[in-house]
């Protein structure tokens, strides 16, 4: 198939059809609102539900209950409306209900701004609901990418039981740019064993998130993180991107990855041995690998749009293994390709004599 | 020859047995809900959302599928499902706090975009699992454990009429509230949930059924006692009756 003229909002809507998703359920905000209205045009014609909920709470709870007959359903949303599904994600990963979300974050704290941002890490990550547990989280850093990934989250959504979000940011969702829609490349596993379709010729089942006697909720919390260690084996990614002889490795996630890679080509060009380490996959984070990259090199610079979220994130997987700096903006405000060199070029400066007086 | 009068329904589970207070309401309710998808055959077919509130555990006590729902979003998990299956027949069990405070506006919404479901909410006048504090339909002058000197209207608002409310929207198909407090009042809650089960079965819109229920842990109350409240008090503030009904209309 051709590669078409699609904005990254659309394209996301599009490849979640392709990728056999049955139900929308969403409120509009921006900015995403495309994806719902893409939804509203097409699921109906082709015989698939599409509502405007009345708001997130319920969106997401109408996620559940499409999840729990084992159905493909998403919905999606931008900061404040994710904040509104924080108690459903929890119960999500408790009760394994497949689901998929797509969060586009706009400016925060607060209403914010409608300005592209990428201040909701913490949200996706570090979760608003109660108790343990995890979503898995994908972040794409063009529209290619988020083609690819809207397929992905649906298949390990239902995979691995849990909620899977896309974490894009309003820059994606408004971009334009050539991509390919391929089909579906998934083998998604058969849902039968434990799906709700009523107790016909086999024993009643339930899909509940309250475990009250002595021990139950413990043993099922192990059971279930066991299952999250599995998808960090199984399923961690992320861009390797001229690391294997750099000694300035630029950590950054979603669009912010992409402009990195452009001052990384510009640093390369000019005889500086800079790398970017993108993770693809936010949870599970590519730790492990962030280590040993950060083993092999002299410093670290994360970049993000927001205060340094991921930040926490890349410390604790360097582990002292290099110095880390931190570079961001926040409340809308963007990095360029000219801001990100100019930081390089500043701290790669630094770098030898740092070696020398053995800062570590 | 013996006849068989009484039998437990099969939808109810063997070794199951309600976990309810002495005199609760909730129990009855179950059992007609048990009585009527038998006598549908509707047992493979169903799947019940439960909710947040006494009777949250309905997997112990229904031989049934059953989906979780957080406090107030079972009409929005059993929206979800039915979309997804809509030869099912699905149902929500909700309580006053849940269907009528915390989620009122899932209620409303379900109602108005006349989803094939039916839910069946209890009302006893208060947030009974946590301890007995008002909800939106406690009566004005009723003591709970946060209104003390009895809820004062100008201070915490009137009581919430659910049903006369869900009757008014578009999308439903039957709307009655029924009081569990005798035999024969016991006989038509069990027509109006029938009213309700068919109003989806027929595929014609929502089905709700407020239902009257002793709560006399909270109402400090004797059971006998309690029952005799609902219809000499609660039934003066939120009266019996049906609100609406095109499943009447339909069998014309
Ligand atoms: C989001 C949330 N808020 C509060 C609670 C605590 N809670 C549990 S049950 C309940 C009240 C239930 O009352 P009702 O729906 O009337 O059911 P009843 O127990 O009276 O049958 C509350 C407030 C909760 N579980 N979740
Ligand atoms: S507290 Fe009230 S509603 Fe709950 S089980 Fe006891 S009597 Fe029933
Ligand atoms: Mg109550």
């Amino acid at each position: 198939m051709a590669k078409v003229l699609v904005k990254g909002n659309e394209a996301i809507a599009k490849a979640a059809i392709k990728a056999g998703c049955q139900c929308y359920f969403g409120y509009p905000i921006t900015p995403q609102s495309e994806i719902g209205e893409y939804m509203g045009r097409h699921l109906p014609e082709l015989g698939r539900t599409f509502i405007t909920a009345e708001s997130e709470l319920a969106s997401i709870n109408m996620v559940i209950g499409a999840g729990t007959t084992g159905t493909k359903a998403m919905t999606s949303s931008s900061s404040c409306g994710i904040a509104l599904m924080q108690e459903a994600f929890s119960a999500m990963c408790c009760a394994e209900v497949p689901g998929v979300i797509i969060s586009v974050m706009r400016g925060g704290p607060g209403l914010g701004n409608i300005a592209p941002a990428q201040a909701d890490y913490f949200q996706a990550l570090k979760g608003g609901g109660n108790g343990d547990y995890k979503l898995i989280v994908l972040s794409p850093s063009n529209v290619q990418e988020a083609i690819d990934l809207t397929y992905r989250a649906f298949h390990l959504a239902i995979k691995y039981r849990n909620p899977v979000m896309l974490l894009a940011d309003g820059i994606l969702g408004q971009m334009m740019e050539p991509a390919e829609f391929k089909e579906y490349p998934y083998n998604d596993p058969d849902v039968s064993e434990w799906a709700l379709s009523g107790a016909d010729n086999r024993p009643a089942r339930n899909i509940v998130s309250l475990h009250m006697p002595e021990g139950a909720l413990e043993e099922l919390t192990n059971r279930i993180f066991e299952k999250y260690e599995l998808i960090a084996k199984n399923e961690t990614t992320y861009e390797d991107y001229m690391l294997s002889d750099a000694k300035l490795v630029l950590t950054a996630f979603g669009t912010v990855g992409r402009v990195a890679r452009a001052a990384v080509k510009r640093a390369r060009e000019n005889g500086m041995k800079v790398g970017l380490f993108r993770p693809v996959t936010l949870s599970p984070f590519p730790d492990r690998d962030l280590h040993e990259a950060a083993k092999k090199a002299d410093m670290i610079l994360d970049l993000e749009l927001n205060k340094g979220q991921m930040l926490l994130d890349v410390r604790s997987a360097v582990f002292g293994a290099c110095p880390v700096e931190f570079y961001g903006r926040t409340g809308g405000g963007l990095l360029t390709p000219d801001m990100i060199y100019s930081k390089i070029e500043e701290l790669y400066k630094t770098l030898d004599s740092k070696k020398e007086a053995g800062v570590r | 020859m013996e006849t068989l009068v009484y039998k437990r329904p099969e939808s109810l589970l063997k070794d199951g047995h309600f976990t309810f207070c002495p005199g609760c309401g909730h129990g009855v309710v179950l059992r007609i809900i048990a009585e009527l998808i038998d006598e549908y055959n509707l047992q493979k077919d169903t799947i019940a959302i439960s909710s947040v509130g006494c009777s949250i555990f309905l997997e112990k006590f229904f031989n049934l599928d059953v989906a979780g729902a957080s406090h107030g979003r079972s009409p929005c998990v059993a929206t979800g499902v039915k979309r997804c299956k809509p030869d099912k027949f699905v149902f929500t069990y909700q309580g006053d706090g849940d269907a009528a405070t915390i989620g009122f506006n899932e209620t409303i919404h379900t109602a108005c975009r006349g989803e094939h479901l039916t839910t069946i909410m209890i009302n006893n006048t208060n947030f009974g699992m946590t301890g007995g504090q008002a909800s939106a339909t406690t009566l004005a002058g009723q003591v709970t454990t946060t209104t003390p000197a009895g809820r004062n209207p100008e201070l915490t608002g009137y009581p919430l009429h659910a049903a006369e409310i869900v009757a008014k929207c578009d999308g439903t198909a039957y709307c009655a509230r029924v009081a569990i407090t005798d035999t024969k009042n016991i006989r038509k809650a069990k027509e109006a949930i029938r009213k309700a089960f068919e109003a989806q079965i027929k595929g014609l819109g929502y089905g709700f059924v407020e239902v009257l229920a002793a709560c006399p842990t909270n109402w400090h109350m004797p059971p006998v006692e309690a029952v005799k409240h609902i219809g000499n008090v609660i039934e003066t503030v939120h009266p019996v009756g049906v609100f609406k009904d095109i499943t009447a209309k339909e069998q014309l």
